[in-house]
């Protein structure tokens, strides 16, 4: 068993934050390794190293036995290794084999373009790797899914050994899921190694033969898969016991504070986004909302919050609506504004006659916010920009709670949070329900919601498809749902190994 | 009447040269995500630099070859800013446009001893003589370089854009950028090529307007950069269509010189204004249905979010 | 407000050294003119500055550049390119002609003045109007739309012009007296000759309201949202379209206030073509005062200064030179201001 990649002693300083200390890792040829850790333990930042989009202080690198130091993308693309980001890099009007070939395109007569050879190469490559796909189509006509596909078939021509993909299901359907883990099998009983990062353990089983935790920058554990256990992996992951997540007390709900009927909307692109919606959120509820990104919890959100036209009927008191928005940066927050304006947005009649702003009320409303949510640090004439996500986030929060609402919506509260500000947000929630507040809780993260949610409706192709009592019902029923099967059909089983 | 339709499309032809250069120009810039006001400047720049040389020198290929230097150097400086220093690309521009303007005023100054040139060399042209219209007509298309120049650079932007390998990285560099940065594409070498070669073709159109009334003038580029830059938009960021947009846009001003001409009634000062009026009905009648690249406008910094 | 006054110092700071460097590049261009160019500028200051007629001068062309400076700042503060300030100034002064001439000569002072100052307003106003509903309403970019009206104003302006009323150099009947405002020289004397006059006091007044809205009023503040991120306003309640018609309708109406320097200061009619330039050279005067309403009267007196300093100098360097000098201020405020915007950002992650 030779090795295919080692990374030894890697240390990452970013200004303010250590993001790898002294982690290492070894990973053999032809095997699934996953690499798996909470957010922000650093495991993105890793295998940005490797692939040499970032340069580490310290440690050394080597792949198949041989140095790679200050590399480019470009060394290490030459050095056999790949990369599929989470964010698809492709380029949506040009066609799939425009984007798997950009950079190493086939030419004819030295500068025009040779699109035949390019689709037939593309043609081969499908074929060999079982990865179907139509050259000829535009990428921005390609599903999710597909799109992946093109990603993966990139760097399979690049002549890559080493394939990391970052979270390469995050946008997934469960049935993509599967697919996807059967391609990673596949791949790798070809002689590939496939390194994969996820935060999601149910993938780590499947699909690795081993699996390296990483915590807070460090690496702290390799385990061989078939020998662990998704609870000592969780428990690695976070480094103490798992605690049950406190269960709020049985709520009863009382007046209606959000009535949707037959809610129709279009997405920014024209197409449907919404197709008759029913909805309602009671006063002292928290409703969660699952589904996987994409399946019109945004226009949801945005029509109940007025941003959005819509028709059907929508019965809610907007006067006494807050709304926490799932785009900090280009919603929430002004990012040029200080902490001071940014707490008036979206209240700032209640602070101001039409020809005189009220300073002083506003310095005095933003200071109890800053007092209530601990934002650090606490200067509120500082530029919004300059604060941490999760300072920012607890900005928004004190500014939304400030206004007492009867209906408060937060979508996806928590990403991009670190640990403690993302229990903030949690105990946040939990306190406007229990001062009688309806909530409506938009997330993607299944554990979250179903911590806190009083009851959990599912989202899947801009329609309602169902609702679950959060205590009875498994992530895998709910996966099910959100990928559009009813909680009739039983789950298809799990494939593992090669198909 | 023929007549007068001949004479008509010739003049068409002759006010569409300087704009299907600068619009082929800026649709390459446009196209690897830059937008491009300095055409405008750039236009006056290839101006000025053709008036300079082809007089000091007294051969018109010289003062060509100034020309499309002096537009190569006016749209460095906008990569420079835009590219490089990350400046707000329509800032840029406008800066440009202010120092083209007094830098050619002062260098007309300092080579002319005032604000307009001496009548200078001209390119090679076929001038029949007669007053057949559709001779004219004929000539002013086969009979003149910087004409068939044109032409031929339409068909040649086309064919890059679309057909080659460095068309399709020019377009994917001006719709995701940090795509191509992943590739191991250089974005800001890809951007600079795009700026310059709009500077190059400016620089061109520059020169057509000086060979065309054969001499520098104070301001001679007159808006057209402008229209140029709406041509670009009205075709939807292709090539062929942005010179079918310039098309229509020196059809309006070549109408409204003839109804001078013709001794319609029409006060010349209103008909003056159809290329701008067009260009603001075609601009907002087609901006819903066109896409521009989706880089366009945003200095790419690697690494951002 | 600490904060607040921290950045304008820095603002201040940036646009300073600009000015000192172009003057520093204008001194290498005056030493390629075989002159010392410290008393070259010597001679500049000294003989425009020290001269009360030279002074008047350029406290004239600093009302007009005040106007469509602030103009052109109060667009860029709501995120919008107002390049059309060329073709609001000539309506403005226009219009404000115009209804000069319709008031009855008795009309007094009190009255017709006010009514000749918003006519310029609303003239300046009018002409904002196609490209602000065509940017609200279909998302069409401003820069180009306003860079057309320009032409198109010039022109349709022209064609009245000469249908209505035409004395020897092309221009209006003088309009009523009550209408005038007192030129300078009225209170200095030593300022005979020149045309700065009473319009410069509106001007100062003019940007002080500017100020005063953005940085004390609800309208203000719904402004700036828009101008740093339409998304977060439209969160926050903001009708965006609503936000931009008014920026730009405002923005226009303040450099069709332009227009009274000449026609109710220093000429007392409209004359076809004057003051060329001032519009676009207004967006510069923006750029160097980094867009803060007060800062752009202190811009706007140093182009105005550059302008007639170059004649000044004449005899030694074209005066075209003075014109490079504005552009060349330009450039290094806003790749001065890029850079600082740089390094600010690494400072900011160093602290994070």
């Amino acid at each position: 068993m030779s090795v295919a990649v080692r990374m030894s002693a890697i240390t990452k300083r970013y200004p303010g934050v250590v993001a790898n200390h002294n982690a290492s890792i070894s990973v053999n040829a032809g095997e699934v390794h996953a690499i798996v850790g909470e957010n922000g333990a650093g495991k993105s930042t890793l295998m940005k190293i490797l692939y040499g989009i970032v340069a580490p202080e310290e440690g050394t690198i080597e792949v198949r036995g041989a140095p790679l130091h200050r590399h480019s993308p470009a060394d290490a693309i030459a050095a056999g290794i790949g990369m599929v980001f989470q964010h698809f890099m492709l380029v949506p009007p040009l066609t799939v084999a425009e984007n798997i070939v950009l950079g190493t395109e086939p030419v004819k007569f030295g500068v025009l373009f040779d699109r035949d050879a390019a689709e037939a190469k593309i043609r081969d490559l499908s074929k060999q790797y079982g990865l179907e796909i139509d050259p000829a189509m535009r990428v921005e006509d390609c599903s999710v899914g597909l799109q992946q596909r093109v990603e993966i078939l990139k760097v399979l021509l690049r002549g890559a050994d080493v394939i990391i993909l970052d979270e390469p299901t995050a946008v997934l359907t469960p049935q993509e899921v599967d697919e996807l883990i059967v391609v990673i099998r596949r791949l790798a009983s070809q002689g590939k190694t496939i390194l994969l990062i996820t935060h999601k353990l149910r993938e780590v089983m499947a699909a690795s033969d081993r699996v390296t935790i990483m915590r807070h920058g460090e690496t702290v554990e390799t385990l061989e898969t078939k020998s662990t256990s998704p609870g000592e992996i969780a428990q690695k992951m976070i480094g103490r016991e798992l605690d049950a997540p406190p269960r709020p007390g049985r709520s009863t709900p009382g007046e209606l504070v959000l009535d949707v009927r037959g809610l129709t909307a279009q997405s920014d692109r024209g197409t449907g986004a919404l197709h008759g919606v029913d909805l309602q959120v009671r006063a002292g509820e928290i409703v969660g909302v699952a589904g996987i990104e994409g399946n019109g919890q945004t226009e949801l959100v945005e029509c109940i919050a007025g941003l959005r036209p819509s028709t059907g009927t929508i019965v809610v008191d907007r006067a006494a609506l807050a709304h926490i928005p799932e785009d900090r940066h280009k919603r929430a927050v002004v990012l040029d504004f200080t902490l001071e304006e940014n707490a008036v947005l979206g209240l700032q009649r209640n602070f101001s006659s039409p020809l005189w702003m009220n300073f002083r009320a506003m310095r005095e409303h933003i200071d109890s916010i800053i007092t209530s949510c601990d934002v650090r640090p606490p200067d509120a004439s500082l530029a919004m920009k300059g604060l941490s996500g999760g300072n920012q986030q607890k900005v928004v929060i004190g500014r939304e709670l400030s206004r007492k609402p009867k209906l408060l919506i937060a979508c996806h509260p928590t990403r991009g949070l670190d640990v403690g500000a993302g229990e903030f947000v949690m105990r946040s929630l939990l306190s406007e329900r229990a001062r009688g507040a309806g909530v409506l809780f938009v997330s993607a993260e299944l554990p979250e919601l179903m911590a806190v949610s009083d009851r959990v409706v599912v989202m899947f192709g801009g329609r309602i498809v169902g609702e679950v009592d959060p205590t009875k019902v498994d992530e895998r029923q709910l996966g099910l749902m959100m990928a559009g099967h009813g909680s009739s059909e039983a789950p298809p089983p799990l494939r593992e190994g090669g198909a | 009447m023929l007549d007068q339709l001949f004479l008509l499309l010739a003049l068409t032809v002759l006010a569409a040269v300087p704009l299907v250069l600068a619009a082929l120009g800026g649709t390459c810039s446009e196209r690897s995500g830059v937008v491009n006001i300095a055409l405008e400047g750039i236009l006056l720049a290839g101006a000025f630099g053709t008036a300079v040389i082809a007089y000091a020198s007294g051969s018109a290929w010289l003062g060509l070859a100034g020309g499309i230097a002096a537009g190569v150097l006016a749209a460095a400086l906008h990569a420079l800013m835009t590219v490089t220093t990350k400046v707000d690309q329509i800032i840029s521009g406008l800066a440009i446009n202010i120092l083209v303007a007094g830098v050619t005023e002062y260098g007309a100054k300092l080579v002319w001893k005032e604000s307009a040139s001496r009548t200078i060399a001209l390119l090679p042209a076929w001038t029949p003589k007669g007053d057949s219209s559709l001779l004219f007509l004929i000539s002013s298309i086969l009979g003149r370089p910087l004409v068939l120049a044109t032409i031929l650079l339409v068909v040649a932007a086309w064919l890059l854009i679309t057909r080659t390998r460095y068309g399709l990285r020019l377009r994917a560099v001006g719709e995701n950028p940090a795509a191509c940065d992943t590739l191991g594409l250089s974005v800001g070498g890809l951007r600079y090529s795009g700026v310059l070669l709009s500077g190059g073709l400016g620089g061109l159109g520059g020169a057509w307007l000086a060979f065309d009334i054969a001499q520098f003038q104070h301001n001679m580029s007159a808006g057209k950069g402008f229209i140029a830059m709406a041509a670009v938009v009205c075709g939807k960021w292709h090539p062929l269509g942005a010179a079918a947009a310039c098309l229509l846009f020196a059809f309006a001003s070549a109408l409204a010189k003839s109804c001078e001409r013709w001794k319609v009634n029409v006060p010349s000062e209103l008909i003056s204004t159809l290329p701008y009026v067009l260009t603001m009905i075609a601009v907002a009648g087609l901006v819903g249905r066109a896409r521009p690249p989706a880089a366009l406008g945003t200095p790419y910094e690697k690494g951002a979010k | 407000m600490k904060r607040h006054l921290r950045d304008a110092a820095i603002q201040l700071a940036v646009a300073s050294a600009a000015v000192v460097l172009a003057l520093a590049v204008g001194g290498v261009m005056i030493i390629a003119h075989g002159h010392n160019p410290f008393s070259v500028y010597a001679t500049l200051f000294s003989e425009s500055l020290g001269n009360p007629m030279s002074l008047g001068q350029i406290l004239f062309k600093t009302t007009t550049l005040v106007f469509t400076g602030v103009a052109a700042a109060f667009a860029f503060r709501a995120g919008m390119f107002n390049i059309g300030g060329e073709g609001q100034l000539y309506l403005g002064a226009f219009v404000c002609a115009m209804a000069g001439l319709w008031l009855p000569a008795g009309t007094p002072g009190v009255v017709a003045v006010p009514i000749l100052v918003l006519a310029a307003f609303l003239g300046g106003a009018l002409a904002a109007v196609p490209p602000a509903i065509l940017k609200a309403t279909r998302g069409t970019h401003e820069v180009i739309n306003t860079m057309m009206m320009n032409f198109i104003l010039m022109a349709v302006v022209n064609y009245f012009l000469n249908r209505v009323n035409v004395e020897t150099t092309v221009h209006t009947r003088p309009i009523l007296a009550s209408g005038r405002l007192p030129l300078l020289s009225s209170g200095v004397e030593a300022m005979r000759g020149s045309d700065g006059n009473a319009s410069l006091l509106l001007a100062v007044i003019a940007c002080a309201a500017a100020w005063y809205l953005f940085a004390r009023t609800r309208t203000g503040y719904e402004l700036r949202a828009v101008g740093f991120s339409p998304r977060a306003a439209e969160y926050g309640g903001v009708s965006v379209p609503r936000a931009m018609v008014l920026s730009l309708v405002v923005s226009g109406g303040l450099a069709g206030l332009g227009g009274i320097n000449t026609v109710m200061g220093s000429q007392g009619y409209f004359e076809e073509g004057f003051a060329p330039g001032m519009g676009y050279l207004g967006i510069a005067v923006a750029l160097l005062a980094r867009n803060h309403p007060i800062g752009v009267i202190p811009a706007a007196f140093l182009f105005a200064l550059l302008s007639e300093g170059g004649q000044v100098i004449n005899q030694f360097v074209p005066k075209e030179m003075g014109e490079i000098l504005q552009a060349i201020v330009i450039i290094f405020v806003v790749v001065g201001a890029r850079l600082l915007q740089v390094a600010l950002q690494q400072r900011r992650s160093a602290h994070a």
